[in-house]
């Protein structure tokens, strides 16, 4: 099951007595990497998690081409690859562990050369039988990309993918997004750096308390866009 | 329902009214005498909590099924009667028993039960209480639990009893008292009816205020 | 992606990370241990055992211990979020259930297998006489009590106050199990042991198991996606 288009039609969450996101509508097409920007509590957590289908809307609607989290079922769950805050990865197992769980928990075929060619990307070949509890936070962020990308989805959510990772890693994190986004991919990532913004995404979008803006990505003064926003 | 609501309630309040008139003329029990008319508000109290049960569970498989806000306030409604009048029953219970036949608390299967369903819906409240936001879902799952439960709590409990020898003896009704009996169920009945109406409208308004709240807030 | 090869994946996981550190194994033994010799202590009088309490003894330790194991359990998972990576997965959620419980199961079968022996010795309590039937009993109480437990852990492990919570969810619902195993223990501890009246409890324990396991699977998809 493969689809063009993710989009959020008039989305309202809330939790108790709190609005987590309010009337947001956005759009994203295959090959296109949007930015999510905004400042923390404004719901971008919230928002990714409902792409994922862990959580369902409030009200308004989530479309992945023409199928919602309900109609898409299973199939749909196999083409989506969420980096969330938390890592969703089990500590107490070996890195190489943790990635053949999860490749076969997809049912991906050949999980050994899957999880091999992953541990190379990661740049974790050499601590590959470690336990993960040992990982520094950048080894960590860096196996969990790995892990989220691992059954090649075609809608890809990342939370924050670059903390915690060095020049290096950030280079070559940057280097897999684009490539994700040439083959077709649906990109949407949060993060807090402006410059990866400017560099990378396609289009920004502003959450800020529960709405959502898009700004223009590129040029300068997008420092100043954001803030402007970011405070209306 | 809202132009039955003010009838149902005269109608709920003189049948309460009169209830005592009732009691005070039904014959009386052989062995119990007076004690025994407390009975009259027992069973009733009773017969509300179980029917507060079912609700609850039933509106609980809806909520789970369909996920209709209206299937929660039902259930939470199911649940709140499930555990006052259950109260109300395992209070005028231990004082029937004390003045009847000696003893405060009788594992019998009826109370035991009674007990046990009466725990299952407090921890029910208790969790949609302190559970934090999203403790509805949680706990729809066990009103659904707590009533499934309900058959195998009376079968184990009985076939425990029966080892060991009763004690307790429920009368049979002499006809003087059937009709007194039936009344005063209908009266709690009907009160249920009417607090089941005042509850959901109550929760309905609570929730249509959060809403406002929340739109407000932009 | 079968049902059973889902089951197998995530339990063959599940041991893996607790063979490492055997954290929730050691605790939960100990704890059931120190359970039994604390009621020792409460209903043994002048030396000797206070009537047949073997048989309650033996099902409030694996209650309790169960309890204590459910909670570990599911807290793991939380610490790391990796129940809601499960659930994303593309694999029948009812499967996590399953692999879930039987993986409780099978840390509970450790537990008595410790548990039994030691009410056995300490009680002079002769529950090797019928070890067939006790073990089917044991087997299947503990089968009903896990199965609600798991359902429940699994939800509450979405809750807050959720340790003290899950007892309170837990023992009202399983009251039957208690009484079934207890009664049925005590049937064919007691002097003139009854075989047939075991087998009643066993049949009232292997229905329960049914319907609840059955209501779990169930209830497991909706509760866990909100």
């Amino acid at each position: 099951m493969d689809f063009e288009r993710l989009t959020f039609h008039e989305v309202t969450r809330n939790f108790g007595r709190r609005r987590a996101l309010n009337r947001v509508s956005l759009s994203c097409r295959a090959g296109e990497m949007v930015a999510l920007l905004g400042p923390n509590g404004a719901g971008k957590s919230t928002l990714l998690s409902i792409a994922a289908t862990l959580l369902s809307p409030s009200s308004g609607t989530v479309q992945y081409g023409d199928r919602t989290a309900r109609t898409g079922g299973a199939a749909l769950r196999a083409r989506i690859g969420f980096l969330a805050h938390d890592l969703f990865i089990y500590p107490e197992l070996s890195a190489a562990e943790n990635l053949r769980f999860f490749a076969r928990l997809h049912g991906l075929a050949d999980a050994d050369s899957v999880v091999d060619a992953a541990l190379g990307r990661a740049g974790l070949e050499d601590r590959r039988d470690d336990p993960v509890v040992s990982f520094s936070r950048g080894m960590r962020q860096r196996l969990a990309i790995e892990r989220a990308l691992l059954h090649e989805p075609r809608l890809v959510l990342l939370d924050e993918p670059f903390t915690g990772l060095d020049d290096a890693a950030v280079a070559a994190t940057r280097a897999r997004l684009r490539a994700l986004r040439e083959s077709g991919c649906i990109v949407l990532l949060t993060t807090h750096d402006l410059e990866i913004v400017e560099q990378l995404a396609d289009r920004a979008v502003v959450l800020s308390g529960g709405r959502l803006n898009t700004i223009d990505g590129h040029g300068s003064g997008l420092r100043e866009r954001y803030r402007q926003a970011a405070s209306s | 329902m809202q132009r039955l609501f003010l009838p149902l309630t005269l109608l709920v309040a003189a049948m309460f009214a009169y209830a005592p008139v009732m009691i005070a003329q039904a014959p009386y029990e052989s062995t119990m005498l007076l004690v025994q008319k407390i009975f009259y508000f027992h069973v009733p109290s009773w017969f509300v909590m179980f029917s507060g049960a079912f609700l609850c569970a039933g509106a609980s498989v809806v909520y789970l099924a369909k996920g209709s806000r209206n299937a929660d306030h039902y259930a939470l409604t199911g649940a709140e009667l499930a555990v006052v009048f259950g109260l109300m029953g395992l209070i005028t219970g231990p004082l029937w028993a004390r003045k009847a036949w000696g003893v405060w608390w009788e594992w019998d299967v009826k109370l035991t039960l009674a007990l046990v369903v009466w725990l299952t819906f407090v921890a029910y409240l208790l969790l949609r209480r302190y559970g934090g936001p999203g403790s509805e879902k949680l706990a729809a799952g066990v009103g659904i639990f707590g009533a499934a439960n309900i058959p195998f709590v009376y079968y184990s409990v009985n076939w425990w009893r029966t080892i060991h020898p009763k004690t307790t003896v429920v009368p049979t009704l002499r006809p003087g008292m059937r009709g007194t009996f039936w009344f005063c169920v209908a009266a709690f009945m009907l009160l249920m009816v009417l607090i089941v109406a005042v509850r959901v409208r109550l929760e309905r308004q609570r929730a249509l205020v959060d809403d406002v709240f929340l739109d407000l807030e932009d | 992606m079968t049902f059973l090869r889902v089951v197998w994946l995530v339990m063959r996981k599940d041991l893996l990370v607790e063979l490492r550190s055997r954290e929730i194994v050691y605790t939960t033994m100990f704890f059931a241990v120190s359970c039994v010799l604390v009621f020792a202590f409460g209903f043994v009088r002048e030396g000797q055992p206070m009537g047949d309490v073997g048989a309650g003894i033996l099902w409030i330790a694996v209650a309790f211990s169960g309890t204590l194991a459910l909670g570990r359990a599911f807290e793991r998972e939380r610490q790391s979020e990796t129940l809601r990576a499960l659930i994303l997965a593309p694999v029948d959620r009812p499967a996590l259930y399953v692999a879930k419980l039987l993986g409780v199961l099978l840390l509970m079968a450790a537990v008595e297998a410790i548990v039994v022996p030691l009410v056995a010795l300490l009680f002079q309590a002769p529950l090797f006489r019928h070890l067939a039937m006790l073990l089917a009993l044991l087997a299947a109480g503990t089968i009903g009590f896990t199965a609600v437990g798991t359902l429940f852990g699994a939800m509450l492990s979405r809750a807050r106050s959720r340790d003290v919570l899950l007892p309170i969810l837990l023992y009202p619902i399983t009251v039957p199990v208690i009484i079934a195993g207890v009664r049925g223990t005590s049937a064919l501890l007691q002097a003139d042991p009854d075989p047939a009246v075991a087998r009643a409890w066993l049949s009232l324990l292997v229905s329960f198991d049914v319907v609840f396991i059955t209501l779990a699977l169930w209830t497991f998809e909706p509760v866990m996606t909100d």
